[in-house]
């Protein structure tokens, strides 16, 4: 009785959990799924009847074309740039002394917990025609036009990067945790350089951190919506504004719901991908 | 390990000016005497502070959002730990589908939970109810504090609960006088960052509220679409600086850094 009391308890337990996410997870994922196949009117605005239109609109229009492509390659942009200036940054906080190690680690993370509105709005101001780093420049004499970056790709790119980047150094700061500095003293008393340490010990190391971090970044930046709604503006959209704009603006859910859907396969199958090649890596790192 | 050079001092100082640079304009901005979006130099003022109380919709949206956060970080901490216990002391067919499935909040896109959440509050008639807002939240922020309570447990002994239980100690009593201090870390630390979660969620929450039912994240960007003032930023300062309070708290019950970087 015991024992069966025992083998129950971890289901017991989770139950609650799970009517929870049953009725509020599955359930709203199950009818957009089912909302993406309606028919939709664009006369009456009613829906109903079984179709692959959305699909095919969603699939086959240049204009949403345009904007997948234009919402993988903002993320791709985003994540490389977040390798190329998180990952050094997180080495080189691992190698800071005691008190300055905690001190910069919460300066580099802490603007992850400041609503990403507000953030964005900073990059609004720093960016406009007559934002801060223009009245800069012009006072400069650097530049003798204002140089565009509100509404643009970079620019969106560049606020994505802010809000994503701590992810990046959180994973890669991980990974250096789980170094051995005994490994290191070993190498170098053994007779290798700091730069042959680094390629061959660190770098190995780190690339696991590396990768999932890009998995977060990558999946952050494809479907953050308040970044590019702000700094792209109207005319620059990304997949998360244009479901936005059909669910709220003309009000056509079921293609809303199509592109949503493509959203969520898209990101699954990136990151299924991405696991995979994740784990063959770590496998062939630990023979 | 050996010392930084002076590369890697001039690029930690571009990089941590990089993250500060946003909202230590935002804040310098605040503080402008003109109706103008334009860095104070030689006079600083608190107008746009004081315009704040004058915007009352602002101020309702900061605490619809305080009580949203507060309710939905309880009521996520709640469900949490009885599947923390579960997850971190059983060892049952079927776990590790349900590690997946209260960890998955975390990668399906905001986006595609908002119209989900949308299209099914529309249908059972709860749109822009406080009950949906706040059940909402509850399933994104659930997977940040199932997270943190999980490593709590998990860098514990189990041992420990074994040792009493041999002692003659009830479950009842193993769990008041041994799991339950050993959680309260991992609660303490789980609850804020559900808070924080709930508080700063915009891409979800900007479907399904209404204008009766808006947190203050979905207010500013409604606000900053139409224009951006002063006022937006000195509301940005207040939530910076309450944040940064918050933060301090934190760091002396918990240790900000293990929040952060997420280890037990």
């Amino acid at each position: 009785m015991a024992s069966a009391g025992r083998r129950s308890a971890p289901y017991l337990l989770s139950l609650p959990a799970l009517l929870f996410f049953a009725a509020l997870l599955v359930t709203p994922l199950l009818m957009i799924a089912g909302l993406s196949f309606q028919a939709f009117d664009l006369n009456t605005g009613r829906t109903g009847g079984l179709t692959l239109g959305n699909y095919a609109d969603t699939l086959g229009d240049p204009y949403y074309h345009a904007i997948f492509l234009r919402t993988v390659g903002i993320s791709l942009a985003t994540t490389a740039i977040c390798i190329l200036i998180g990952a050094p940054e997180a080495y080189f906080l691992s190698r800071m002394r005691a008190p300055w190690r905690s001190i910069f680690l919460i300066v580099t993370l802490s603007p992850l917990l400041i609503s990403v509105v507000v953030r964005t709005l900073g990059w609004a101001l720093l960016f406009g025609r007559n934002g801060v780093i223009n009245q800069a420049l012009a006072a400069l004499g650097l530049a003798s036009s204002p140089i565009p970056m509100l509404y643009t790709v970079q620019g969106v790119v560049i606020a994505l990067v802010h809000v994503a980047v701590p992810f990046m150094v959180i994973s890669v700061w991980a990974a250096l945790q789980r170094l051995d500095p005994k490994v290191i003293r070993a190498a170098s008393s053994l007779g290798a350089g700091e730069f042959t340490i680094f390629r061959r010990i660190v770098l190995p190391q780190v690339i696991p951190g590396i990768l999932s971090g890009s998995l977060i970044v990558f999946a952050l930046a494809a479907s953050a919506f308040a970044t590019p709604a702000i700094i792209g503006g109207r005319q620059l959209k990304v997949v998360a504004t244009a479901t936005y704009d059909e669910f709220l603006g003309t009000l056509n859910w079921p293609l809303g719901a199509a592109i949503a859907i493509v959203l969520l396969a898209v990101n699954a199958t990136i990151m299924l991908t991405y696991n995979r090649i994740v784990e063959r890596r770590s496998a062939r790192f630990a023979q | 390990m050996s010392r930084n050079g002076a590369f890697a001092i001039a690029f930690h100082t571009l990089f941590v000016a990089f993250m500060l640079a946003p909202l230590v304009v935002v804040m310098w901005m605040s503080l402008t005497p003109s109706n103008l979006l334009s860095l104070p130099t030689s006079a600083l003022s608190l107008r746009w502070f004081r315009a704040i109380l004058d915007h009352n919709q602002f101020i309702d949206a900061f605490w619809f959002s305080i009580l949203l956060g507060f309710l939905s970080a309880t009521l996520a901490m709640l469900l949490a730990v009885p599947v923390a216990l579960a997850l971190a002391r059983h060892r049952f067919p079927g776990r590790e589908g349900l590690v997946a499935l209260f960890l998955s909040p975390l990668i399906i896109p905001h986006v595609v939970l908002g119209v989900a959440f949308l299209r099914f509050f529309t249908q059972i008639g709860t749109t822009g109810t406080f009950a949906g807002l706040l059940g909402a939240h509850v399933l994104v922020i659930f997977p940040y504090g199932l997270r943190l309570v999980l490593a709590a447990l998990t860098t514990s002994d189990p041992a420990i609960e074994r040792a009493a239980i041999s002692l003659g100690a009830s479950r009842w009593t193993v769990f008041r006088r041994v799991l339950f201090p050993l959680m309260i870390p991992g609660v303490a630390g789980g609850w804020v960052i559900s808070f924080i979660q709930s508080f700063d969620e915009v891409t979800m929450t900007v479907f399904v509220a209404t204008p009766s039912s808006m947190t203050l994240p979905v207010r500013m960007y409604h606000y900053i679409e139409e224009s951006i003032d002063p006022l937006v930023a000195s509301v940005s300062t207040v939530v910076i600086l309450l944040t940064f309070l918050l933060m301090a708290v934190v760091d002396r019950i918990y240790g900000l850094d293990r929040i952060l970087v997420g280890k037990g």
